[in-house]
């Protein structure tokens, strides 16, 4: 009896979860085939024909031009972290020096700092360097708050690195340089994807230093533009919903191809953060 | 017999050779590590350092006028029943966090590590609001809240319930509890998928030892499961304590830290007299504050648990 019970109930307690958790999405998209009319008639019920217009709507230049901005954005982001982050790793990892210890810790601890500390000088900086309304602009702080955690979790794995492998290759005559792009570099691919897919997450869709580095139609994120969006049709919900589902889909389908992936980068984020 | 002169100039050039590689060596330091000093430098150090400068200012923050008040701005500070508020909601968050997202959070990795079937299904949708951007989940969930149209209301209707109906978000008494709720939602995967790492780490002889010697069921999550995911329970403790003072993006989207302040937190009062008022003087002070609490946090979780210290 217990034997029987026990799973049932577990399934029990799982549904009633899962329907917490994955019903709004359901929801999102479910609304998003139905117009406006069919949708105040019954929120809860199956488009009875699919309805393209939100899609249509969405698919202007305002709202495409967000997407390219996010994409080009996150894509040159998440490259120069992982370059910047895996080189100054290296040397925490792998070369002695006086500061190291102390430079190190004052990386990490930036993990510990809310955005808003920084807020008001960044702001004043990328005014001073004319990249307000640019999204060059916002490559900058990205990169800056994106560099403690990939600092931790790549230093982490570089440490792992066996000795002999450096060494082998120092007696080979191999630089410095030579060890961290012929060695350390293609030995760390699933570390440097996991923390690129960290990144990733979190720069795409970053909100509050867009919000105050950004105000032109020209080089707003996505964030920025489902915010915009929603302020214009707040009384259209089918049409704020697919907005939301069509920030949201990339991130799915990203999800669902690299599932594993995606569940143990956040994992390694936090476990080591 | 070697000729000791000759000693003596081998010497000296290997010494040269061993200064003329120690400058290369420290050449490679700083060219490896000057592309992370400068970004970082310029944004993150320079950054702090210059909001406890602006802190000391009286400054608009558009016009360049900018004039050294001292501490007149924390002065001010201490006397603003509104930060206090803020301050208040941000310690009801790391409570609420604590307590209901890292209990709920080990009951979902608990099912989804039950071995049953179609677990996989489950995490998969589970984790979905982890990945959703809090504006677009802040969108959603105020629209679920909305009093004409929102989901809210329409399930009270269906259920026959229909005197509870209210505009979740626009009434001072509901809007805190009501933005709480979703920030559970989104994160309480984040710690599913946390605990779920921990209960993988436990080794399975223990519960079959444990249970030949007659602990199953709850004796075996007390005495077994409990204590040894201590480790990932404490890091999860840390990360949502960090984690609530950065909240902002949710509220801003939600409430705008209204009614009345009434889910007000100290960075989106901060934004508003920084970025809505042009204070940026006094805006600075409240961000210096915020810099500061989180510091205090840190320090003291440091203290008392040694073990989940940054880089462990």
């Amino acid at each position: 009896m217990r034997n029987i019970a026990k799973p049932i109930g577990t399934y029990l307690i799982a549904t009633v979860f899962l329907l917490i958790a994955g019903y709004p999405f359901v929801f999102i998209f479910q609304s998003s085939f139905k117009s406006q009319m069919e949708y105040l008639s019954n929120i809860w019920s199956f488009p009875k024909s699919l309805f393209l217009g939100n899609y249509e709507r969405i698919i202007q230049p305002d709202f495409l031009r967000y997407f390219g901005n996010s994409l080009l954005v996150t894509v040159i982001t998440i490259t120069l972290v992982i370059f910047i982050a895996s080189l100054a790793s290296y040397v925490f990892a792998k070369m002695e020096f006086k500061l190291s210890k102390y430079l190190f810790f004052m990386f990490v601890i930036g993990m510990m700092v809310p955005v808003h500390t920084t807020l008001i000088p960044v702001y004043v900086i990328i005014n001073k360097l004319g990249l307000y309304n640019k999204l060059v602009g916002l490559i900058g702080p990205y990169i800056s708050f994106c560099l403690p955690i990939s600092i931790f979790i790549i230093t982490g794995f570089f440490q792992a690195v066996p000795k002999e492998l450096e060494e082998a290759a120092r007696i080979d005559g191999c630089s410095h340089f030579v060890i961290y792009r012929k060695i350390m570099l293609p030995l760390s691919l699933p570390v440097l994807s996991t923390v690129a897919i960290y990144n990733f997450i979190y720069v795409w869709n970053e909100f509050i230093y867009a919000l105050v580095l950004v105000d032109s139609a020209q080089s707003k994120t996505i964030p920025l533009g489902i915010r915009e969006f929603y302020g214009m049709e707040t009384i259209n919900i089918p049409g704020v919903l697919t907005a939301i589902a069509a920030a949201t889909i990339p991130l799915m389908v990203f999800y669902f191809l690299a599932q594993e992936k995606v569940i143990s980068s956040l994992t390694s984020g936090a476990i080591k953060g | 017999m070697v000729n000791p002169q000759f000693i003596d100039r081998a010497v000296e050039e290997n010494k040269k050779i061993r200064n003329q590689s120690k400058l290369q060596y420290r050449l490679m330091v700083v060219l490896f590590l000057l592309p992370a000093l400068i970004v970082y430098g310029i944004f993150n150090i320079y950054g702090i350092l210059m909001t406890f400068f602006y802190s000391l200012q009286k400054w608009s923050g558009i016009s360049a006028k900018m004039s050294f008040i001292g501490l007149e701005n924390y002065v001010k500070l201490l006397q603003d029943p509104v930060l206090w508020h803020s301050l208040s909601n941000n310690l009801i968050l790391v409570v609420v966090s604590i307590a209901i997202q890292l209990p709920m959070g080990l009951i979902l990795a608990l099912i989804i590590n039950s071995g049953l079937k179609g677990m996989k299904f489950f995490r998969t949708v589970y984790f979905i609001p982890m990945l959703v951007s809090t504006v677009a989940i802040g969108i959603l969930w105020s629209l679920i809240y909305n009093p004409s149209f929102g989901m809210l209301n329409a399930i009270l209707d269906l259920m026959k319930m229909g005197q509870f109906k209210t505009g979740w978000l626009g009434n001072e008494t509901t809007a805190f509890a009501a933005v709480l709720i979703t920030i559970c939602w989104q994160f309480t995967p984040f710690y599913m998928i946390l605990m779920r790492a921990g209960l993988v780490g436990i080794p399975n002889e223990i519960y079959e030892s444990a249970s030949i010697d007659g602990a199953n069921g709850w004796k075996a999550f007390w005495n077994i499961t409990l204590p040894l995911m201590a480790p990932v329970i404490k890091t999860s403790a840390v990360l949502s304590l960090v984690g609530s003072l950065k909240y902002f993006d949710l509220i801003y989207v939600m409430t705008d830290g209204g009614p009345n302040h009434a889910t007000e937190l100290m960075s989106t009062y901060m934004y508003k007299n920084s970025f809505v008022e042009f204070n940026m003087g006094y805006g600075s002070s409240i961000a210096a504050f915020i810099f500061m609490v989180a510091i205090f946090i840190t320090a003291t979780m440091l203290c008392f648990t040694r073990k989940t210290r940054v880089g462990e």
